[in-house]
């Protein structure tokens, strides 16, 4: 029985180091930071994924363990990971970090720039957040000082 | 414009969950496996530190209203003070004991007098570390 064990968490553990493998030849080879963001998120999620998983069932075959900790990581990793890419794409995009030069559309620009200037923005940015209901950050500068 | 945090809040707002579930594990089974009151803290401190990440000073102060300084002073009274229990009982400083006790729950539970010294150090740590993020986030 222990063999089998071993063979299915040889298997996943191989994807899972392909997934990965793969993940940083796209970090590398992809042109920019929403394409890099895009390979470094998917796949090395999905190569993480699968190397818990080889795991929880090398110890579930093999010893008859079933670790409740592999379950609450790979929730957890699958939970954070995309959301941590999507933080940092935004974060890349509002600070006017150029898209890849084969792009046709970008959807977004009319919604963060639609004074089609870049230098601007603060400016832009400034309007905006008295024009809205007042958010979190008006309120702390007002608690603080 | 409006910043919008939707996603990030949202998802804060289960691993907060999750991170403060897994860092109650570490602490509790620190006897028998690896964790303790040392790593205990700082996860429970990170879980605190991207609440504050996510949702801002000011509101997650509004609903832990928790002064971490006193905390990390209460952390060193309790760890202190089970060390001179020892002294009470006329045994060395910091001396442990158990003692297997039947919890309605959980059974036959050994409960050793480390678990209070451990949340002793947690105390500490939490405070500690949650208290040198906000002062160094706080421009006055």
């Amino acid at each position: 029985m222990s063999g089998s064990g071993e063979m299915v968490g040889a298997i996943l553990i191989l994807l899972g180091a392909v997934f990965s493998l793969i993940s940083a030849i796209g970090n590398i080879r992809l042109p920019d930071v929403y394409t890099r963001s895009h390979a470094a998120s998917k796949s090395s999620t999905l190569g993480v994924l699968c190397a818990l998983v080889g795991t929880l069932l090398y110890f579930l075959i093999a010893e008859g363990y079933f670790s409740i900790r592999l379950i609450l990581g790979i929730f957890f990793v699958f939970l954070t990971a995309p959301v941590a890419a999507h933080v940092i794409c935004r974060a890349a995009y509002r600070h006017c970090v150029p898209l890849a030069e084969g792009t046709v559309e970008d959807e977004l620009r009319e919604y963060y720039k639609p004074a089609e200037d870049f230098e601007g923005e603060d400016q832009v940015e400034a309007q905006g957040n008295e024009m809205e209901t007042p958010t979190q950050e008006p309120l702390q500068v007002n608690h603080m000082s | 414009m409006k910043p919008n945090d939707v996603i990030l809040r949202s998802v804060t707002r289960v691993a907060a969950v999750i991170i403060l579930t897994f860092s109650i594990y570490l602490f509790m089974s620190g006897h028998h496996h690896p964790g303790g009151g040392f790593i205990g803290g700082l996860s429970t401190a990170s879980a605190i530190v991207l609440l504050y990440l996510s949702f801002g000073i000011e509101k997650v102060r509004e609903n832990i209203r928790l002064d971490f300084k006193k905390l990390a002073a209460i952390g060193v009274l309790v760890a202190v003070g089970t060390g001179l229990a020892g002294i009470v009982f006329g045994q060395p400083f910091l001396t442990q004991t158990f003692g297997h006790v039947d919890l309605p729950i959980f059974g036959d539970t050994e409960l050793a007098s480390a678990l209070i010294f451990d949340t002793g150090v947690a105390l500490a740590v939490i405070g500690t570390a949650v208290n040198i993020i906000l002062s160094i986030s706080e421009d006055r």
